[in-house]
């Protein structure tokens, strides 16, 4: 991968050896990916830190020597459970890279319907396209780290990614994104007449969506200590339907332990 | 002597395609562009889902052209809902677009297509060689990432941007920093026409429909009719006479056909249809690079891309200084749901981008059908392939420069397939 990485990097004083990573995506829309890409400001020094083997969406260049594998995306046909589990076979760290591969993103909307041939012949017609349930990356591998967020924080990737050349543990947050909007001091969005999952989901993102007066949809997952009925009965008072707290809950399928639960996650078209 | 060359998952574009060629005695036997992306099957994820899901998840259709998507989706629900975005919403929303397709051009020029001129895999090996055009292809891009944070929230998936106008409208005095900025940037796009100057793109050209809205009085972004260079004109309600989506064989993304076999849409063909609507300084450029429509090479979609660059930079200086000077407006308008449908055009970085919903009384989607600019390209990557294989096999080129220029032909058209197969 040329000079620029050759240098050694060194923390404190000592070197760092770089390890070798690789990224691979599968069904998704790649946007966790670009936010690597899209870290222009700190975009060298990021590479400086890794020395990145396989990255098909920039590099031609292709190498199956790494020790860690960022997989971002869904897993939802055949050939892509095969090419996951040769992946795993050959990383030591195995990355589930945005909410679509932590589980299943967006695309798990697929899961809701009973009829998958409905779900088939709506997009294609009678003209015949392989596709399976959409399932999470640690449905078919074990996953050893995961990195939330539909996209990802390219922030808090690469403070992950730094922890992890340094051989540091990485540690989520188990507090909702409410405690990290408090500190932005921003209104709540309950009081300017918009519904929120803050409450209940994962925090780490700096409330991102909040900050932007756009209610929060959940996209990291439930936080430590999730409480859906007193979730529900903010939603209620502030006179947001279920189905409206429906919709979030189950957009990025972080919350499907709870969206199960209530019995009306799978819904017939 | 047969030659057979198979490039699994080309890399440098969005997606996976792969190519397949096989030459015998320097004549063309097969030559295909398949994709094998997964499909997500966005068109049924959304049936079911009110109305303010649809930007939401559509935007998940692509990382790249996430602003699009949500662009096309909001400006569908609000044609279903006849609600018209105030002119500071449209100045907004344009400006946004601008940045996104500035980055986007940024990162197929730089990124994605530059490498090839120095012969190298990507743009890692750049940082050593040619360390100034490194750093000042990502300051650009930077600064048009940062503006979209600036507006739509964040640069991916943005989150203000809403049916109706904005949650929240950009901080003035960080507006105006942004005009410096952009000042700033107008010489770089200099540097960056003197680059691509020096850099020889493949003669080859074969005769095309181009298809791209058009603007009334100004170069088309966000809506409008649509027309071809056959000389075809639709209303923007009249998507599905243009775009004709078929399923094939070897691809698990759709195909389209107008007038002929197929068209192409991008960045060319916008050009090919509005030249003259281009801000004067991007004319300039496109006649210094013999952009004169209508042009058939393909490869010249990359410097139609750059030429777009400058226009979108210039145009956004002005946009800023009537936004400076116009007071705020309330940034958002009430939204009444009924039932309806919807149709959305918009001109996303690689093509028009269509997104149409029908929705029940209660504003629930009970159809949607998202036509992707890559889905429209495919046939025309396509027909392309077989005769650029065609004429270098004719020529004797060695199977390493076919596959390099096959490699190349596909890049130039800038291939969303993640977005293309949805
Ligand atoms: S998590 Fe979101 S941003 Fe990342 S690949 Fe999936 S849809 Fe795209
Ligand atoms: S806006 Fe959302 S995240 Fe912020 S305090 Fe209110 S509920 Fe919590």
């Amino acid at each position: 991968m040329g000079a620029a990485q050759a240098k050694t990097k060194t923390y404190l004083g000592v070197p760092v050896r770089r390890p070798k990573v690789a990224f691979f995506d599968f069904s998704s829309c790649e946007g966790c990916q670009l936010q690597i890409v899209n870290n222009e400001a700190t975009l060298l020094d990021f590479l400086s830190l890794v020395e990145v083997v396989s990255f098909r969406e920039a590099m031609s260049e292709r190498s199956d020597e790494y020790e860690i594998a960022f997989i971002e995306g869904s897993i939802t046909r055949g050939d892509e459970v095969h090419r996951l589990r040769a992946i795993r076979e050959k990383a030591d760290i195995l990355v589930a890279f945005g909410s679509c591969a932590c589980f299943g993103g967006v695309n798990q909307l697929k899961n809701r319907f009973a009829d998958q041939g409905w779900v088939t012949r709506t997009v294609y017609g009678e003209h015949p396209v392989e596709t399976s349930a959409v399932q999470p990356v640690d449905r078919v591998v074990p996953v050893d780290l995961r990195i939330y967020g539909c996209p990802v924080k390219k922030e808090e990737v690469e403070k992950i990614v730094t922890n992890l050349a340094l051989g540091k543990s990485v540690v989520h947050p188990e507090y909702p994104v409410c405690t990290e909007c408090k500190a932005r001091e921003n209104i709540c969005l309950f009081d300017l007449g918009e519904p929120c999952l803050g409450p209940i989901t994962r925090a780490g993102c700096d409330a991102w969506c909040p900050t932007g007066r756009a209610g929060c949809w959940g996209c990291r997952g439930p936080a430590g200590d999730v409480n859906i009925s007193q979730m529900e009965a903010i939603m209620t008072d502030y006179g947001f339907s279920h189905e409206e707290m429906l919709d979030r809950l189950e957009c990025f399928g972080g919350f499907s332990a709870y969206t199960g639960s209530l019995g009306k996650g799978v819904r017939r078209k | 002597m047969t030659i057979t060359i198979a490039i699994h998952h080309v890399a440098r574009v969005e997606g996976h395609g792969t190519i397949k060629i096989a030459i015998q005695d320097g004549e063309l036997l097969d030559a295909r562009w398949e994709v094998v992306e997964t499909p997500r099957f966005f068109e049924a994820l959304l049936v079911g889902k009110r109305w303010e899901n649809a930007p939401y998840i559509t935007s998940r259709i692509c990382g790249i052209c996430s602003i699009g998507h949500t662009l096309a989706s909001i400006r569908a629900v609000e044609n279903a809902f006849g609600i018209s975005p105030t002119v500071q919403t449209s100045k907004l929303r344009l400006l946004l677009k601008h940045m996104e397709t500035l980055q986007s051009h940024l990162l197929h020029l730089y990124f994605l297509v530059a490498p090839d001129f120095f012969n190298k895999g990507s743009i890692v090996p750049l940082v050593e060689s040619h360390p100034d055009i490194v750093t000042m292809a990502a300051g650009m891009k930077l600064l048009a990432n940062d503006l979209c944070d600036c507006i739509g929230g964040r640069r991916l998936h943005p989150t203000r941007t809403v049916v109706g106008g904005f949650t929240m409208l950009p901080d003035k005095k960080e507006l105006s920093r942004f005009r410096g900025r952009l000042n700033d940037v107008t010489a770089d796009l200099v540097k960056t026409v003197e680059l691509f100057g020096t850099f020889t793109l493949p003669s080859f050209e074969r005769e095309t429909e181009y298809v791209s809205l058009r603007g009334e009085d100004c170069y088309p972004f966000i809506g409008g009719d649509l027309v071809s260079t056959d000389g075809v004109r639709r209303r923007e309600d009249e998507y599905v006479q243009m775009t004709n989506e078929y399923g094939v064989e070897q691809s698990t993304s759709k195909w389209c056909r107008l007038s002929r076999g197929s068209f192409a849409v991008g960045a060319l063909a916008r050009i090919n249809n509005n030249a003259a609507f281009l801000h004067p300084a991007a004319r300039d450029v496109a006649t210094g690079f013999g952009l004169a429509p209508v042009v058939c090479n393909p490869f010249m979609n990359t410097i139609a891309q750059l030429v777009e660059c400058v226009h979108v930079v210039l145009e956004s200086i002005t946009l800023i200084e009537e936004l400076l000077d116009s007071r705020w407006e309330a940034p958002r308008q009430a939204v009444e749901p009924r039932e309806a449908r919807g149709i959305g055009a918009v001109e996303v970085p690689r093509g028009i981008l269509y997104h149409c919903y029908e929705f029940d009384s209660g504003g629930k989607i009970v159809k949607a059908d998202c036509v992707i600019p890559t889905g429209q390209n495919h046939a025309n990557i396509q027909h392309d392939l077989e005769a650029l294989v065609t004429r270098y096999a004719a020529e004797g080129k060695s199977d390493a420069e076919i596959t390099k220029l096959a490699e190349m032909l596909v890049r130039a058209y800038d291939p969303c397939i993640s977005c293309s197969v949805h």
